[in-house]
């Protein structure tokens, strides 16, 4: 198991069994019994898929009553989701400046000279 | 719904150590090619927007390298690599790595893709050799934000676990 929080968010979010949990949890709360519902595994299975949950600090359950209902810790997903956003955001700024360059290139730029290939690279770059 | 086809499109791999991102250009293969290969036009896009861009070398054939650095307020930030396959106008292959972090390696692959009609599709893979080295990676965006976003999942993270 990954020891950094980020990794074990992803790792946890890895299985498609539990992304189907932390989806149906976005719309509300839910028993073990219920997350079990849909699946054809056993309650055993659905446990253990909710542990890596919690252990990623995904999923909480409260500890009040029999009915211990597991709650999805939205602040986490969404930080991991956001984290995500802002990184395909930089990358889409940068290919709009591409855009620009792109743009203001003219239409008859020469092709790529060909790559001259040495299986071996020689040492020293020529200038 | 997307108000645009166009956006960058990122994937993440949950399974894999890699961050795969796809972006179409209205502009022909040749150009596109032409703005990752020539010095001059590179540095026009790639750094940031607030950020001095500086090509010591970018030496695009198979077996060549580049290094650049990045600087802003006084600090530079250096990024150096190999590139291992130079196709034009179809493939480069490089490695990737921030100064910062010299341990750290990212294997590049860009892949240049003709649509036709003048345009281009860039699928860019990067694969690191850990779940860890992927999130510093993405991470190391440079962007004070990033940074904080992460130590706030951190905090966020260690108030649950509490």
């Amino acid at each position: 198991m990954a020891a950094d929080p980020l990794s074990r968010v992803f790792s946890a979010l890895a299985d498609p069994t539990r992304r189907d949990m932390v989806a149906r949890l976005a719309v509300a709360d839910a028993t073990v019994n219920e997350l079990a519902e849909p699946y054809d595994v056993s309650l055993q299975a659905v446990s253990k898929h909710l542990k890596v949950l919690q252990d990623a600090g995904l999923v909480s359950r409260s500890r009040e009553a029999q009915r211990r209902p597991v709650h999805l810790e939205a602040e986490v997903f969404d930080l991991m989701t956001k984290w995500i956003e802002r990184y395909r955001r930089q990358a889409e700024e940068r290919y709009r400046r591409l855009d620009d360059v792109l743009r203001s290139m003219p239409d008859d730029v020469e092709p790529a000279p060909e790559t001259p290939r040495s299986p071996r690279p020689p040492t020293g770059a020529p200038k | 719904m997307t108000t645009s086809t166009r956006e960058t499109e990122i994937i993440i791999d949950p399974t894999v150590p890699l961050v795969r991102m796809i972006r179409d250009f209205d502009a022909p293969v040749e150009k596109v090619f032409r703005a990752h290969t020539d010095p001059k036009l590179f540095a026009r896009w790639m750094g940031p927007r607030n950020y001095e861009m500086r090509i010591d070398h970018l030496d695009c054939r198979t077996g060549g390298s580049y290094h650049y650095v990045m600087i802003s307020e006084g600090n530079e930030y250096g990024f150096y690599g190999s590139f291992h396959e130079m196709r034009p106008n179809e493939l480069i292959v490089q490695t990737f790595t921030f100064e910062g972090m010299p341990d750290g390696v990212a294997l590049e692959r860009l892949v240049f893709e003709d649509l036709g009609a003048g345009r281009t599709r860039l699928t860019t893979t990067s694969l690191v050799d850990s779940f860890e080295g992927r999130d510093g990676f993405v991470a190391s965006g440079m962007e004070v934000g990033v940074r904080e976003g992460y130590q706030k999942l951190d905090e966020v993270l260690a108030e649950l676990s509490a």
